[in-house]
């Protein structure tokens, strides 16, 4: 039963992250319909800006919430002008093309950034500074850190905020109306393409965000980290229905249990056939399981008919 | 006039013959090495076109076409090589490898083909990725796959005796092994060329096309849509089948690195970036593009050295840098690809003038 709980606890704090990662995406993907195949870079790039600010700070004998915030600040902050920046570079041109067009550049976009950051960063595998201290809690049998509160606390007041920016703002109301219809909502003197440089740059600071509590969990990053992280992200997006906020969140969160959980039976489940290297596969298992009874995913509107 | 033959046609199909015959004796003087980009060339023009059916024709958006392909390769891999003993010829290999990536297209599409767009593309991505995490991971406990170190010593292709690897004299001439495989990948290509264009006016091509431009309105006609689209599924995957096959018999080694979701999106960027839909436009982007991330190799490096004297940023990520860049650029000023079809490109044009759907 401790397992149990112990893994429901880490599938909570990684689903957390999903979560996160998951809203940059449904965000551009609700109001434009396009996959931002570069926003697991953003998040990476989220990571590598904070090693490098935190790191120097604490080098620079500042205190070690000082440098956090500091680090914090500065990656968001640059994200943010990522994620502005590629929606102008990579996007904005090509709002009336072919639907494939833009997802083509934003893979483009997400090999210029994996490598500028290979070029910046380097190759090997970086040190994240420890920035909050290392207690550890207990709960009936199940052993959970500081930092793994930390976690889900700030991811849930994060989502919390990002409701009440979509539902209670002026801001959110005009993109709840590029969502539905861009030409009616210019119609209606929403300026499009403020709401859709919005999305990108809030998607893009909490993908800062989710990269900088990725970084404190795991305590290293690497220029390559943010792929199969975005991936994921994705994959928790449409599970959750993409496009729908409430659905990324939940879906981030379930995949991250699921995961969790899978990696924690599948010795016992198959009788030791399979073992937790198969973690990555639960993701897309429960992904295709889900789709085949809810091709929209499991809060999602039904979608357009066009490939 | 005869539809089969008219002077023009005739004289830019001799020179295109020519041509095609006399690049890999042009591209050895640049060393081996070329030829070998060459042969991949060619097996991307191959992959990109049976991309094209899925992508291009039936508007379905596979991001894990790479799947296939790694079924194609594994199944000659195990079947001729001494992993497991087995050393089969190509008449048995080929032809189950394309069958088993077909099943394996089949098995993919028949429960989420009712998906629509972009959730059918997570769905096919989420499969290419399962099936490179077995690659990775059936070694133990019983070793089929060999995990990431893959199979070495496969068996080059062969007809009877004469074998596509090692040097052979033919006509006075000396042929290499990439430059026989560059004459079996051409004739395979020309092969699927032909297959692509009698597809496309075909009953079958005309219904892929009606349901890529509006599904309801292809069933309201009765064309079956889950059918017709499993179809172009299969024959997606079986060419892929195929292309894996001379891949892994071509190389003499697979392992699971060579499928990742890297390669299903170059391939997808191949058809894109030419022109969806268009022969000639998804051989000009599969061309250009496994060809300039080569070329970059050997530019990038002495460029720099020419520039400032020193390496100033690592060659390998420079290089991979250009291409990103050139991916964007080529599609920020050439939406539609850059050999798009007539049809295609009026439509675009009509879209822009209508402004903002």
């Amino acid at each position: 039963m401790d397992i149990f709980l112990q893994q429901i606890i880490n599938g909570l704090v990684q689903g957390s992250i999903y979560a996160l990662v998951a809203l940059g995406y449904t965000m551009v993907y609700g109001i434009m319909g396009l996959i931002n195949f570069a926003h697991g870079e953003v998040v990476m790039i989220g990571t590598l800006v904070t090693i490098t600010v935190a790191g120097s700070l604490i080098n620079a004998g500042m205190p070690v919430l000082f440098a956090g915030l500091a680090g914090l600040g500065v990656s968001v902050l640059i994200c943010m002008a990522l994620g502005w920046g590629l929606e102008r570079i990579a996007y904005r041109p090509l709002r009336n093309a072919p639907r494939l067009t833009p997802l083509i550049t934003a893979i483009g976009m997400s090999i210029v950034l994996q490598n500028l950051a290979m070029m910046i960063w380097g190759r090997n595998y970086l040190t994240f500074p420890p920035l909050l201290p290392k207690i550890n809690f207990e709960l009936a049998g199940a052993h959970f850190t500081a930092i793994q509160v930390f976690i889900v606390v700030v991811s849930g007041a994060t989502m919390a905020g990002l409701l009440a920016l979509i539902y209670r703002t002026k801001l959110g109301m005009a993109m709840r109306a590029t969502a539905q219809n861009p030409a009616v909502a210019s119609l209606m003197g929403v300026n499009i393409n403020r709401v859709i440089a919005a999305a990108f740059v809030i998607g893009s600071a909490l993908g800062a965000l989710a990269g900088v509590m990725v970084g404190t969990y795991y305590e290293i990053a690497h220029y390559q980290m943010g792929f199969m992280l975005g991936l994921k992200a994705f994959t928790a997006a449409v599970l959750g229905g993409i496009g729908n906020l409430a659905g990324a969140m939940l879906g981030g969160v379930l995949l991250g249990i699921i995961e969790a959980l899978g990696a924690g039976y599948i010795g016992d489940l198959t009788g030791g056939f399979l073992g937790s290297h198969y973690q990555d596969i639960f993701a897309f298992i429960v992904l295709i399981v889900v789709l085949m009874f809810k091709p929209s995913g499991l809060f999602g509107e039904k979608t357009g008919d066009r490939a | 006039m005869n539809k089969w033959f008219n002077p023009r046609s005739a004289f830019g199909v001799t020179l295109i013959a020519v041509a095609l015959l006399g690049l890999p004796f042009v591209a050895a003087m640049g060393g081996q090495a070329w030829v070998r980009i060459l042969d991949f060339a060619i097996l991307y023009v191959f992959l990109a076109l049976g991309l094209n059916i899925v992508v291009g024709y039936a508007g379905l958006l596979d991001l894990g076409y790479i799947a296939f392909y790694a079924v194609g390769a594994y199944t000659w891999a195990l079947l001729a090589s001494p992993h497991f003993g087995l050393h089969l010829p190509i008449w048995v290999i080929l032809p189950i490898g394309a069958a088993l990536a077909c099943i394996a297209g089949v098995l993919l599409g028949s429960p989420t083909l009712k998906l629509r767009g972009d959730y059918l593309a997570i769905v096919t991505l989420g499969f290419g990725e399962i099936v490179r995490i077995f690659m990775n991971n059936l070694n133990a406990p019983v070793n089929i796959t060999n995990g990431p170190q893959g199979i070495t010593l496969i068996d080059p292709v062969a007809f009877g005796d004469f074998k596509f690897s090692g040097n052979t004299q033919l006509f006075g001439l000396t042929l290499s092994g990439p430059m026989k495989y560059y004459y079996l990948l051409v004739a395979l290509a020309i092969l699927v060329v032909i297959i692509n264009l009698r597809l496309q006016n075909s009953r079958i091509g005309r219904a892929w096309q009606a349901i890529r431009e509006d599904e309801i309105a292809a069933k309201a006609v009765g064309i079956n849509t889950r059918n017709i689209k499993l179809l172009a599924f299969a024959m997606g995957a079986s060419f892929g089948g195929i292309a894996g096959g001379v891949f892994a018999a071509m190389q003499g080694f697979v392992s699971p690195e060579s499928f990742s979701l890297m390669e299903s999106i170059m391939i997808l960027a191949m058809v894109v970036l030419g022109g969806m839909g268009h022969i000639p436009g998804v051989i000009l982007g599969a061309v250009l593009l496994s060809i300039l991330p080569e070329a970059l190799r050997y530019g990038v490096g002495p460029i720099q050295m020419a520039l400032f004297g020193k390496m100033m940023v690592d060659p390998e990520s420079l290089r991979m840098l250009v291409f990103g860049l050139a991916l964007v650029l080529v599609m920020r000023f050439k939406p539609a690809g850059l050999w798009p079809s007539p049809e295609r490109k009026r439509e675009l044009g009509e879209k822009q003038a209508e402004g903002k759907a």
